[in-house]
């Protein structure tokens, strides 16, 4: 049992972490479920207190299953308006940007070359 | 005192692939702020060795030099010499103030966009999710500072390798880099030379987030792999915009994720060289720019009447 040892982060990282994991899902999932989830270790009552929290925020959902609930991510009706606003976003172009993207654009030569990388470091 | 103002003008054309080295040799962190304190220096240079030369040619006209209430003619090298000089000056300044503003307006309207999808998409914690297939992830600063992932991208990593998605995202926010790569992007704006220096800084930001990730997770491997997965990602995506620009060098994203399979490296003592080069060409830059205008501002004097030769 190392359950203990991430519960120390930051309330905030712990429900970002949470709140992936279930968009990351397909349907709804019980605190248990979650919890295997995740790649941060926590207690099960730390998942469902989160859980707990970030559905009285009213970012998520639950629907009642067995003896608990299980979870899912609330889309936010006008869902298509954060899609229409995301393809402005993503019209300009992203090496003139102060936005600090993950990762930029790859060109086929980029491509070819992270496989190998890819390849060369799962061995 | 004309040629003095040449040297700021050409300096910046040096600092490109001192800037390239510097990514190779400096640690992240010291390359980014040693890139963005040359790339702000040279330009601020530029910018007034241009404006000088501007101001030459405008006091070589009658108007202005009555307006500018000269007594005696501006001394300059020869007029074939300074004319033409001046006006490919002011052409140039025109050219880089008319493309920075519209770049500053875009910008402000992204930014603006950026915070109220963030504003109406689901948080919790820093993390704003919007929900689109399409994999995106960005660090977005400003009072919170949030981070912004799409669904799409969230799909496509495994758990431990969204934790190092998060990790680089909030490394970016708690090192302010949008502030470096803000100052880049100005400076590339002033002058072509610094457009290289501008790609460099933004590697080297991204390089720091990744060197911060990969800390925050314990895992070098890992944060690879998240990166490499996230790109391709991206790539694979049908509804991305073609690359028209296809580089045939090796861009930034396999670079990042070599430098992390790779062992952290041992600075060889290079690094120091590369650095005080850059630190060299950005004071000689500085002290001509000066040194050009305040001899400018003496000879107007002189033009004047009110200083002696």
């Amino acid at each position: 049992m190392n359950d203990a040892k991430d519960e120390r982060r930051p309330a905030g990282e712990l429900e970002a972490s949470v709140m992936a994991a279930l968009w990351a899902a397909d349907g709804p999932r019980t605190p248990g479920q979650v919890q295997a989830d995740l790649a941060v270790d926590l207690a099960r009552t730390t998942v469902t207190t989160i859980l707990t929290r970030l559905h009285d925020k009213g970012v998520v959902g639950r629907e009642r299953q067995g003896r608990g609930y299980a979870y899912f991510p609330v889309e936010d009706a006008p869902g298509l308006t954060a899609r229409r606003m995301h393809g402005e976003l993503n019209r300009g172009s992203d090496r003139e940007t102060v936005l600090a993207r993950f990762v930029a654009r790859l060109s086929s030569d980029d491509e070819r070359v992270l496989r190998e990388l890819l390849e060369s470091g799962e061995q | 005192m004309t040629a003095l103002l040449l040297i700021p003008l050409f300096l910046p054309f040096t600092a490109g692939p001192l800037a390239a080295r510097a990514i190779d040799r400096l640690a992240p962190v010291a390359a980014l702020w040693t890139l963005t304190i040359a790339a702000t220096v040279l330009a601020g240079a530029s910018v007034s060795a241009l404006g000088a030369l501007v101001l030459t040619g405008l006091l070589k006209l009658p108007v202005f030099a009555t307006f500018g209430e000269l007594v005696h003619p501006l001394p300059t090298p020869s007029e074939a010499f300074v004319l033409p000089a001046a006006a490919a000056a002011t052409g140039a300044l025109t050219v880089s103030a008319w493309t920075l503003l519209r770049w500053a307006l875009r910008q402000i309207r992204a930014l603006r966009t950026a915070r109220r999808q963030a504003d109406r998409s689901g948080t919790a914690g820093d993390l704003c999710v919007v929900d689109s297939p399409l994999p995106d992830a960005y660090a977005l600063p400003g009072r919170p500072h949030r981070i912004v992932v799409t669904t799409g991208m969230l799909r496509s990593l495994a758990p431990a390798e969204r934790q190092a998605l998060f990790a680089h995202e909030r490394a970016h926010n708690a090192g302010g880099h949008y502030r470096f790569l803000l100052a880049a992007e100005l400076a590339a704006h002033c002058h072509p030379g610094l457009r290289r220096v501008r790609d460099a800084v933004r590697l080297a930001a991204e390089r720091a987030a990744d060197e911060a990730a990969a800390t925050a997770v314990g895992d070098r491997r890992l944060t690879a792999r998240a990166i490499a997965r996230a790109a391709l990602a991206t790539h694979a995506s049908p509804s991305a915009r073609p690359d028209f620009a296809s580089a045939a060098t090796t861009g930034p994203v396999p670079l990042r994720v070599a430098a992390l399979l790779s062992p952290p490296a041992q600075r060889p003592r290079m690094a120091s060289w590369i650095a005080l080069l850059l630190a060299a060409c950005a004071a000689v830059s500085a002290c001509a720019a000066a040194t050009g205008v305040i001899a400018f501002h003496h000879e107007v004097e002189i033009a004047q009447g009110e200083a002696r030769r």
